[in-house]
Order: structure tokens, then sequence, then C-alpha cells
């Protein structure tokens, strides 16, 4: 057994023309882990994902997988990795079976051993009953599963998944995290790409947050929320309300610095526990702040990525906008 | 589909447990040759069982010759050669040429097409031959040859042609059509690679097939040209083609002719091979 990280990159940079798609990130991702790369759309997690599978030409840096470098010898590495974008990458005019026993005849099985692996992925992965169909009759569901089956023919060690869930509904979503679990179980390590706060959750091990093609935070789920707070207080001052005396009482109460949101006279304040609220309230009424909206809610992505880089996670054509899961104040 | 979970569970149960280090060990740093001839057969296969299940694909070869064979028979057979039965000798070979040639163009088509599909994606993800998914369709396209130089042959007959050379003659001709068709075709899946999509791989092989074919000697006698002209169509690989078959077909004779074409073939693969494999890594 190696000790060898199965991915290290050091000051990995992508420049398109002007734009540095990924602009120095450093990863280290250990064997038998689920590592998650967090970022918005355009962050760079994509173009990150495709140098380190020899997919596009690293401009700086290096890339190592298990100690192979990216650069020096591609075939070597497109040997030990698996690789499931972001859109089904399988032929449209095979069948699912036909479509497996290509792949595995491409990577040198023989006819009847591609064959065989083919029915068995197929069968583990619900798909045997669509063995034969043509893919334009799948659902998204199935092509993702059928698209993942294609990454595991050979059995990599090291499997990346381009945003596996987006566009899913979310039971085809909880069947997805199941095989990813399942993989890792038989020592595969799972580097994986999502906009979902808690699909990484759910999943990582270990997240790295990306914005602007930099790397802006590292660590476990629970240390990420732990930055954020483990819920977060959305207030709306009434008008003419004094927001500096505002930001003083919230720190008195909790330690913390507010977050400004773009919307003017609103602020979120995060909290170790929702239980909080009520002193920050209180604090503001003391101090003869008004108040005319309030809510409690868990961090969201957006708001992890508000603290962390300071602007929203959302696209560009959505500016300010904050989703969340509970509109309201939240009993935990 | 609850099965999920329980197969994921079963993918352990069944399998041993995967081992970086093994397949680190197992990792080899290039692709053999023996490899690559088993890729691009893989790839090949792929190609027929596309064109099976898409049988417009086969319009154009089977069309083709035809009506281009009738058409251009009955339109320049007086004109050129007092009447059509003996200009068929002449045009034959020319339309053979022709009718392959235009196939070609399709296989730069396609290719781009194909590219721009997810599964190209895998392809360039795995530890393959980089020539593996250009020369695979090249391959099955060698069907499509062989039905466009067959039936403008059968058309002929039909018409009125009785090649001098006998069916071992034709066959030579048909063959030596279809090994320059798949030496030509290297130029259009270099366009394949380059070009910005589909349709303007269609302009860019337009452009380069019209003179090709017409400035030869494929369908009037080089002595009717203007000199200018007549230099062009002489060094032309086409006409060295459309010669070297109407020896075959016509006398049943190996002559030069069918050397320059296979010199000319084998120059513009040795070109255009490497040219699209670079350009096509580049795409990366």
């Amino acid at each position: 057994m190696t000790t060898e990280a199965s991915v290290y990159a050091h000051g990995l940079v992508k420049r398109f023309g002007e734009l540095r798609a990924v602009d120095g990130i450093d990863l280290q991702v250990g064997q038998g882990e689920i590592f998650g790369v967090l970022g918005p759309n355009g962050a760079g997690k994509t173009t990150m994902l495709k140098m380190l599978a020899t997919l596009l030409r690293i401009d700086a840096g290096q890339a190592q997988i298990f100690g192979v470098d990216v650069a020096r010898e591609p075939h070597r590495v497109r040997q030990l990795v698996g690789v499931t974008g972001q859109y089904a990458s399988v032929d449209e005019d095979l069948t699912a079976t036909e479509n497996l026993w290509l792949f595995g005849r491409l990577q040198g099985m023989r006819s009847a051993g591609a064959r065989a692996t083919a029915s068995q992925l197929l069968a583990q992965f619900g798909l045997e009953e669509a063995a034969s169909k043509p893919i334009s009759q799948f659902s998204g569901g199935m092509r993702r599963r059928l698209d993942l089956a294609a990454s595991l023919i050979t059995r990599p060690p090291l499997i990346f998944l381009d945003e596996p869930t987006t566009g899913l509904d979310p039971r085809t979503r909880g069947q997805m995290w199941d095989t990813i679990r399942g993989l890792v179980a038989d020592g595969c390590t799972i580097l994986l790409t999502t906009q979902y706060l808690d699909e990484a959750d759910q999943l990582a091990d270990r997240i790295a947050v990306i914005d602007h093609g930099r790397k802006v935070a590292e660590g476990t789920p629970d240390e990420l929320k732990t930055s954020v707070g483990n819920s977060t207080l959305q207030l709306e001052l009434a008008q003419g309300a004094d927001h500096d005396l505002a930001q003083q009482v919230v720190w008195r109460v909790v330690g913390r610095e507010p977050v400004l949101t773009p919307e003017s006279g609103r602020m979120n304040v995060p909290l170790e526990t929702a239980d909080a609220a009520a002193d920050v309230l209180i604090g503001l009424r003391q101090a003869g702040v008004a108040i005319t909206a309030v809510s409690v809610a868990k961090p969201t992505l957006d708001e992890v990525f508000l603290t962390l880089t300071g602007h929203d996670a959302g696209d560009a054509d959505e500016p300010g906008e904050t989703v969340r899961d509970e509109p309201f104040l939240e009993v935990r | 589909m609850s099965t999920i979970t329980t197969s994921a569970r079963g993918i352990r149960m069944r399998t041993p447990a995967v081992d970086p280090a093994t397949a680190v060990a197992r990792a080899r740093p290039h692709v053999s040759l023996g490899e690559t001839v088993s890729q691009t057969s893989s790839m090949a296969w792929r190609a027929l069982k596309k064109m099976r299940r898409n049988p417009e694909q086969f319009f154009d070869v089977t069309l083709q010759p035809l009506l281009f064979t009738a058409m251009f028979a009955y339109i320049f057979g007086g004109a050129i050669s007092g009447n059509v039965r003996s200009y068929l000798p002449l045009l034959i070979p020319g339309i053979v040429a022709q009718t392959v040639l235009t196939t070609c163009m399709s296989t730069g088509v396609q290719l781009r097409e194909d590219m721009e599909k997810g599964v190209f994606d895998r392809f360039k993800a795995l530890p393959i031959a980089r020539i593996a998914p250009l020369a695979g369709p090249m391959m099955a396209d060698l069907v499509r040859y062989l039905i466009a130089a067959g039936l403008t042959f059968v058309m002929g007959v039909i018409i009125g042609y009785r090649p001098g050379g006998g069916a071992l003659g034709v066959l030579g001709a048909i063959v030596l059509a279809i090994f320059t068709g798949w030496a030509i075709a290297w130029i259009f899946t270099f366009i394949g690679t380059i070009a910005r999509n589909a349709r303007s791989v269609q302009g860019i092989s337009m452009l380069i097939l019209f003179p090709l074919t017409f400035l030869s000697n494929a369908f009037v006698p080089i002595r009717t040209l203007p000199s200018a002209l007549a230099d062009f169509v002489r060094v032309n690989p086409v006409s060295h083609l459309v010669s070297a078959s109407r020896d075959l077909a016509n006398l049943g004779v190996i002559s030069g002719e069918v050397g320059w074409t296979l010199l000319a073939g084998l120059v513009v693969i040795a070109i255009f091979a490497p040219l699209s494999v670079y350009s096509y890594k580049r795409h990366l």
C-alpha cells in the first residue's frame, strides 16, 4: 500500500485568453476519501477536474495522480482515473450493453469478458431491464447511472464525478449518493464537484470551496459550517434604524460580525445555535433598534459564500437572491 | 428502484477491493501497436453499428452513382465522344473517382458531428490511442467506398458499358478507388478536426473537392483543355486515379498510373494522418 496522495495538485493554473479560469489551486486528496469541490457555476471546478483528468492542458503548476505526473504521463493517468462528466458521455446510437461492451473492448478486455462486465454492471446499477434499449429512451437518472457504470469498467482506483446529481430529482439523487458511498467502501477514492452544500455535507469527508478559480476555504463539512455558524438569523431593519448600533449589539451578544446583504437594511447574523436568535432580538429591543422582518434558517451555500468570499454564490443573473430551505423561524 | 442501495452493497460482496498500488504498477506508459489496431477496429465496429441504425447515411453512396452515371452519360456522351456508348469507357472510371471523393467528404463532416457529442469526452478520457477515434470511422467508411464504386460500374453496365479489362480489371479499379478514397479522407478528417462545426467542414470540403474532381480528366479528355489548366490536370492525383482505373477496367493493364496513384495516396496519408492526430489532441 502506497501512502501517495490519490490527487496532488500544486499551483494549478488554466488560462482562457485573459480569464484565469483556475488560478493557482493546491489540492491534496487522501486515499479512500470522498473529496468535494464546492463552488458556483463558472468557479473553475470543471476546468480543474478536466486538467486533472488530462482533458485540458495544465498551463502552470503541477498535478499528480497516485504519484504519476499528469502532464508527463497522461496515458498512465488515464488508466487510473474514471471520469463521469456533467453531461452523459455515452453513445446515443448504441444500447446500454453495446456502450459498456465498447468501452471494455477499447480498454483491452476480451469480447466475452467485456460482455460479462457489462451485464454485471447493468445489474448492479439497476439497468438490466433497459440493457438493450437505445439510450435516447433513458431518463436523466438512468443516463447518469449508465455513465457512472461506464467509468467503472476497469475498476479505476480514482473516480472523478462532475456534478453527479445536478438536474436529478431528490429520490434519484439519494440513490446516486448510495452508489457513491458503495464505491468508497470498495476502496475507491472519489473527487466530486457540486454546487450543493447539502450534497457535499452528505457525502464528502473534506470539502474545498472554489470561487473565481481560487480555493477560498478547505475543511470538513463541520468546520465549514461552523465558520458561518450553524444557523443564520436574518434581520430586516426598519427604515431609519441605526445600522452601526445594530452591528454593535450583534457583536456584543454573539461575538461575531453580522454580514450585510446586498439589499439595504438587511443583515445576516451567524449563530452557533438557533436559540441565540432570541438573545440578539432582545439585545436589539433593549437598544431601541426597530425591526420589520425576522427569519432563522440553516446556513446555505449562499451564506457560506457570502461569509467566505463577500459575494453571492448564485449565478450572475440572480443578483442578491438567497434561496432558503426554511423561510421562517425554524424550531430545532 | 430501491435496488440501488442493495446493489451498491452487492458490489462490495462480489468483487475484491480496488487497490491503487496494483493499478499504478499495472498502468503502462504507452499504447502498443497491437492495442492501437484493436482499438481502431472497436471504433470501426461502433461506426458500422451507427451506419446500420441510420440507413439514410447510405443515400449518397447509392443514389449518387446511379444518378450521376446516367445523367453525365446522356448529357455529355454525344458532345464529347459522339455517342453515349463510346463515352462510357471514358466516363465510368471518372464517375467512380468522383463518387468516392464525395463520399470521403462526408467522413470529415460526420467526424465533426461526432466530436461534438458527449461520448467523445469519454473517448478522450480513456487510455486509448489518439488515432483510434479518427481511424475507426474511416475503416468503416471503406464499406461506403465499396458500395459507391461497385454501384457505378453496375450502373455503367446497365446502360451499355462493357469493360474490356474484364471482372479482374474492374475489381482492380474498385480496389484502387477505395484505397485512394481512404487516403484522401485523411484530408477531410483533418478539416473535421480544425473546423468550427460540421457545416463549415462541409463548406471547406466543397472548396477542395470541386477543383479536385472537375479539374481532372474525369469527364473530358485533357487535350481539349487550355495549356495552363492541362498542366494542373496532369499533376492532379485524381487524374492519375482516373487514368489508372481506365487502364485497369478498359484494358486490364496495370500501368504506371497505378504507381503514381498509390504514391499520391501514401503522401496524403503521411501528411494528413499525423496532422489530424495532432489537431485532435490539441482539441483536448
